[in-house]
């Protein structure tokens, strides 16, 4: 009688214990929080920003960076760390989550991996216009050789491009209700944008046709304080809006009907999502000129270490990982104590498509 | 709880009104499970889309005594692997949530409740890419339960499925209704299952109308095979008729399971089973498994056959 009463209770014990461990492991995996991801990327975020202000064309000792970062030595590099290597750090920084956010929105509304923030055409319409300043007659023209000796030139001109063709997409959008056609709009507009630049650079001179080229090559490196002000306005707002985004976005994931029966104005959604990718793909076309793949293969880095569909997980971490991405290929393309600068645009083309080829082979296929 | 009053549905193309059904006066109730069946690609969808608010219709009104917020499960494909079952039982509380998606104590009751109603709690972790097809719908409908709506709405649930995912579909539907007070709409073109789970039937018929009517008394009047057109399938005894092609009539004398299957198999295979014939077959109980042929005792159905084509 005593034994089989112990017995019992051992028994009600055991799997007391059992129930409440399954409850503890479901509690964990539901709630998530990827913290040590988030702590790695931050550090690494860290690491990266002052390793891109560390390393450049002039070899700087640890002190004197430090004493220039901390503005407290009048030696020369002060001016080489606060006018130049700061700036394009943060530029990095900015571009890089910018591009990376864009990316992800954009894979997630047309549920396609393989967007990316410029399929909306907007930076070929930038480079449209870019290409028209630069080559049409720089050389020639006096008034617009006034132009496009003005720095601000190119932002302008990049920024009315992205603009005209922006304005076009949601033009286009408020008629067509289904993201495929839009998507496909975007992709023609890009195509036919870009064989009117080809059609330039064939009947422009060959001074002119430098400058573009090195404009489509893209950099970080050209951005002024005040350059760096307009972008922090452009890329903040465009960042709170696909942040503000980030339950549509969720809900894209199922498709238009679920979206609507779950209670989302899709056209009011994708009005927005559309702008917020237009004005950080537009903002960062405009200053930097096009930068290819961060868009396109940061979201899918992240999915690899984060595995989740929720975008108020994913969002944050693209930020940073895009961020970080940029800041490793601008250290990639300075090449520590040379004078010589590798084009931004290449680099990131060469680390993002292996990247992608990577992941597609590892995981048997690619997926938003 | 859903009424329509001279409801017409279809769509424009080309300035053009192309109607699939008109002037439907139909009604959903509370506690009922409602199978709407008819062809593919007569409209099922369509129409459960324009109940849904998914669509606008070409005319009439929809009535929603319960409010806007209606549950769906329908036939799009989610695409997102990484998402888990979890997460996407959760998507039921977004009509309840702002932007932030913070979920309220309730509204993770609510999830819980949607997951143990599905018995689906062992796969709350698993990615939706691992999941089979079955699974698959049992989460959907989850969801869909998540979102807590006296209305749910269903299209080709039990579609690609196997039999036994069906049934389980088709009975854990039935079960909400009755328990829960939910008026459930399903699209399907699965006779059998409908047949024997529909308290109500809205069957689409040619003449762009809806015929509603319980499964029995549409069975017995004949609209299932004025629909359906039915070829080799005798809906009155829910079979596929066979032709006694051997010329061959069989006596069998026996009862329950045994002689049930005797007879499906003996049919099946083209002899014709009567009430007295010389050739008898007797069938054991189903504990004692065996067939008499003409004296000769046989363990097995397959050896029967053999015996009675000599």
């Amino acid at each position: 009688m005593f034994l089989k009463s112990k017995f019992e209770g051992r028994q009600a014990t055991k799997s007391y214990d059992c129930t409440s461990i399954q409850i503890v492991i479901g509690k964990m995996n539901v709630n998530k929080t990827w913290w040590k991801q988030r702590v790695g990327l931050v550090l690494l975020l860290l690491i990266l920003f002052f390793a891109d202000i560390a390393f450049g064309s002039t070899t700087i000792s640890m002190g004197d960076l430090i004493a220039s970062i901390l503005k407290r030595s009048s030696s020369e590099y002060e001016d080489i760390v606060w006018q130049f290597r700061i700036p394009k750090a943060l530029t990095c920084i900015l571009a890089g989550s910018a591009l990376a956010t864009g990316g992800l929105m954009m894979q997630s509304i047309f549920r396609n991996p393989l967007a990316g923030p410029d399929v909306l055409g907007l930076t070929s319409g930038a480079s449209l216009m870019v290409a028209l300043v630069l080559l049409t007659g720089q050389s020639g023209n006096q008034l617009l050789q006034v132009v496009a000796t003005n720095p601000w030139s190119l932002v302008i001109a990049a920024s009315v491009g992205g603009m005209m063709v922006f304005a076009l997409i949601i033009l286009i959008a408020q008629f067509i209700k289904d993201n495929t056609s839009l998507l496909i709009i975007g992709l023609m507009i890009s195509a036919a944008t870009s064989s009117i630049v080809g059609i330039l650079q064939y009947i422009s001179k060959a001074e002119d046709l430098q400058a573009f080229f090195i404009w489509s090559m893209g950099t970080v490196g050209n951005t002024s304080w005040t350059e760096i002000k307009v972008l922090v306005v452009i890329v903040a707002i465009g960042l709170s809006i696909a942040t503000l985004s980030q339950k549509s976005l969720n809900t894209w994931l199922l498709g238009e009907n679920y979206s609507r029966s779950l209670g989302v104005n899709i056209n009011r959604s994708r009005f927005w999502i559309v702008a917020s990718t237009g004005l950080l793909a537009g903002g960062v076309t405009a200053f930097c000129g096009p930068i290819a793949f961060v868009g396109l293969a940061v979201p899918h880095l992240v999915r690899l270490g984060v595995p989740t569909s929720n975008h108020k997980i994913l969002l944050p971490f693209v930020m940073m990982a895009g961020a970080c991405l940029l800041l490793f290929c601008d250290l990639l393309s300075q090449l520590p104590g040379h004078t010589q600068v590798l084009p931004l645009n290449a680099i990131t083309s060469l680390m993002g498509a292996p990247l992608v080829i990577w992941m597609v082979i590892r995981n048997k296929q690619i997926r938003i | 709880m859903i009424i329509t009053k001279n409801l017409s549905v279809g769509y424009h193309s080309k300035n053009k009104k192309q109607s699939l059904f008109e002037d439907l006066n139909l009604q959903l109730n509370a506690g009922q499970l409602v199978c709407f069946m008819g062809p593919n690609g007569i409209g099922k969808s369509t129409l459960l889309r324009t109940l849904a608010h998914l669509q606008n219709s070409l005319a009439g009104e929809i009535e929603n005594k319960s409010g806007k917020n209606i549950a769906l499960v329908l036939t799009d494909r989610i695409s997102a692997s990484n998402m888990t079952v979890y997460d996407l039982v959760t998507y039921g509380r977004y009509p309840y949530i702002d932007w932030n998606i913070e979920l309220t104590e309730k509204d993770k009751q609510q999830v819980d409740l949607a997951i143990d109603q599905v018995r689906i709690g062992a796969l709350k972790e698993k990615p939706l890419s691992e999941l089979s097809d079955g699974q698959m719908q049992m989460a959907m409908i989850a969801r869909a339960l998540a979102q807590d709506t006296p209305i749910l709405l269903l299209d080709e649930p039990t579609a690609h499925l196997d039999l036994n995912n069906r049934v389980e579909i088709m009975n854990l539907l039935r079960s909400l209704s009755r328990n829960m007070g939910k008026a459930i709409l399903v699209t399907t073109h699965e006779l059998d299952l409908a047949l024997q789970t529909a308290d109500l039937v809205w069957l689409a018929t040619a003449n762009k109308k809806i015929k509603t009517g319980i499964p029995e008394d549409l069975v017995l009047d004949g609209s299932f095979d004025e629909v359906f057109k039915f070829k080799g399938f005798d809906l009155k005894t829910g079979r596929i008729e066979h032709e006694a092609h051997r010329g061959i009539a069989v006596q069998l004398i026996g009862e329950g399971f045994t002689y049930l299957w005797t007879k499906n198999a003996l049919e099946r295979c083209g002899y014709e089973v009567i009430e007295k014939s010389d050739l008898v077959i007797k069938v054991g109980s189903s504990q004692n498994l065996y067939w008499e042929v003409a004296g000769e005792k046989i363990s097995t159905l397959a050896e029967v056959l053999i015996h009675l084509s000599k």
